[in-house]
């Protein structure tokens, strides 16, 4: 009997002890005031503000959520922040103007893109050491890795197309043109299927993997906004393969679309310039950082609602939820 | 005063009222279409145009349909309480009036059974809008339906209380379509029911002044953050003074030696 109680006490214990500390965060960098704030999502407000490197723009965690890179884009740097102590740790030679990124598989390889410099660096985030710079189109912008790790994607604004680079060999293996102004590249879960956000040419091309080939184009359309303001840019996709959300810039909503017949459902009114998402842990919500009116909107998955808008910093870009 | 009599008294004004309303069902329709084309046809009209904004009791952005529902609401509110003066004067001029006058219970007892016998039907209205603007995506949380309704109520009460007081000093039928013009249309467009006093202020100081002395703003604003589960305690203070004072001089208004016309 006292040994149950102690156990059930030692449990109580643990679970309040986890709780305690593990609140979920999210992580949003804000362009212009060179800081990360962050919000605990259970109380829905922003608990620290961290100062970073010049003009952070895109954000990301190691797997083990240890460590958060951020491309600070104006210090020609990215930045690796120890998340305990929210100190800045080492900074990783990333090429001229970094501005977003994506994390391979493997925990190491950070591959990046230099909008200035119209190339991929690839970095190993424990040496240090520049593994390939790879050519891509003039001012490159939206970086993925497949989750099967094998290949690379990297969109290029003023080329218009999607570059992609097989990963074993750090090699440009195809391109395919897409519309104007490509922002966002952001894979399946299966590695199957690619979807390329284009900021003017107002479309989002869902391209198969394995032909490299376009087989949908989605447009969008919102009631009473000109379809000039309707700007396509972050995209996010639920894990169960249902929807797709794609932030649509100064057109102030984000677009829903069903993920299997790749149609549009809904548009979520959110704040000024939408940007880019994250869902939090069991991808109950997305968060999204709204550029102009400075806040972070969080939308409920459910009733496919934006629930709440929390003040950031100026400018916010990107954001990251670390889980509990 | 007799409890049981009062009972009755109230009951009688009530179901007079009431039956009045079901007999005009055009009124319960034009009180319905009224605030519905508002928000169908001129809210979609102007969402572009509108800059949105977080403002208080909101957490998030909205649509301009989202903010003009509460301004509505009390929109059938205003125009009731209008009504119910109507109503007033032409009982004055049909004679009926006398009947209810001549009841032993005190007048102010009288005229208080008339407001809420009012704010009773107005509400039944606001409800049926409320439900209608639900296919426009304006959908409060589920208990703000009921943390609304004493704030309803309140406001109710505050535009029939209005009603009777102008009823004192209308003297004929004719002149109700003064009403429109001096006290409808003013008090309605110079609030916060169509957009926010930020947005007012923006354009114009003096206009600002005056949405910001109109009791109407405050009655908007008290629906407003009840219907979200709130309280705003400036705009219950506001239109509880109010109510109190324009109840007082429809009460004066109503004295043997004014109604003996």
């Amino acid at each position: 009997m006292t040994q149950r109680t102690s156990l059930t006490l030692l449990t109580s214990a643990m679970l309040l002890a986890s709780s305690c500390a593990m609140a979920q965060l999210a992580y949003v960098s804000n362009e212009k005031d060179d800081t990360i704030s962050v919000i605990d999502l259970k109380s829905q407000t922003v608990t620290d503000t961290i100062d970073v490197g010049e003009r952070p723009r895109g954000i990301l965690f190691s797997k083990d959520y240890s460590k958060l890179y951020i491309c600070a884009s104006d210090s020609d740097t990215v930045q690796v922040m120890d998340v305990a102590t929210k100190t800045i740790i080492k900074e990783l030679p990333s090429g001229e103007d970094p501005e977003q990124f994506a994390l391979h598989p493997n925990d190491r390889h950070l591959y990046i893109s230099n909008e200035d410099d119209a190339l991929v660096t690839i970095v190993d985030t424990e040496t240090s050491e520049v593994l390939a710079q790879i050519d891509v189109g003039v001012e490159p912008e939206g970086m993925a890795v497949s989750p099967d790790g094998k290949i690379a994607v990297n969109t290029s604004e003023t080329t218009n197309m999607v570059h992609w680079i097989d990963t074993s060999t750090y090699e440009l293996v195809d391109n395919t043109l897409v519309d104007q102004r490509p922002r966002h590249v952001e894979f399946s879960k299966d590695s199957k299927i690619l979807w390329a956000s284009s900021e003017i040419g107002g479309t989002v091309s869902v391209i198969d993997v394995a032909s490299r080939q376009i087989f949908k184009k989605l447009t969008f359309e919102i009631k009473g906004i000109h379809p000039d303001r309707v700007q396509p840019v972050g995209v996010r996709l639920t894990d169960d393969g249902k929807y797709a959300f794609v932030a649509l810039g100064p057109a102030n909503h984000v677009a829903v679309v069903d993920a299997q017949n790749y149609e549009v459902i809904d548009y979520i009114l959110v704040g000024r310039r939408v940007w880019h998402m994250d869902f939090n842990q069991d991808q109950t919500q997305l968060l999204t950082t709204n550029g102009i009116s400075g806040d972070v909107s969080i939308i409920d998955v459910d009733k496919m609602k934006a629930v709440k808008s929390i003040k950031v910093g100026r400018y916010p870009w990107g954001v990251r939820v670390k889980p509990e | 005063m007799n409890l049981s009599a009062a009972w009755h008294c109230f009951q009688g004004v009530l179901i007079r009222e009431f039956l009045r309303f079901i007999q005009q069902r055009s009124r319960f329709l034009s009180a319905l279409v009224r605030p519905l084309l508002w928000l169908v046809v001129f809210a979609a009209g102007f969402r572009a145009a509108l800059g949105i904004s977080i403002i208080q009791p909101y957490d998030t952005y909205i649509t301009y349909e989202t903010y003009i529902a509460p301004g509505l609401c009390c929109m059938i509110l205003l125009f009731n309480g209008m009504q119910s003066s109507l109503s007033m004067v032409y009982d004055r001029e049909m004679g009926s009036m006398r009947v209810l006058l001549m009841s032993p219970l005190p007048r102010p007892f009288l005229l208080l059974c008339k407001m809420v016998a009012t704010a009773l039907i107005s509400l039944t209205q606001v409800y049926a809008f409320l439900l209608a603007a639900l296919l426009v995506d304006v959908e409060p949380p589920l208990i703000g339906y009921v943390t609304a309704l004493p704030a309803l109520l309140l406001v109710a009460l505050l535009l029939s209380s209005l009603g009777l007081l102008l009823s004192t000093q209308i003297k004929q039928l004719e002149n109700f379509a003064g009403v429109m013009n001096f006290v409808i249309f003013p008090m309605f467009f110079l609030s916060s029911a169509l957009y926010p006093l930020w947005k007012m202020q923006e354009a114009n100081d003096w206009l600002y002044t005056l949405c910001a002395i109109n009791p109407f703003t405050y009655a908007v604003e008290l629906v407003r953050f009840a219907l979200y589960g709130q309280l705003n305690t400036t705009a219950l203070l506001i239109t509880l003074g109010a109510t109190a004072i324009f109840t007082s001089l429809a009460v004066l208004g109503f004295r043997p030696r004014k109604s003996g016309r």
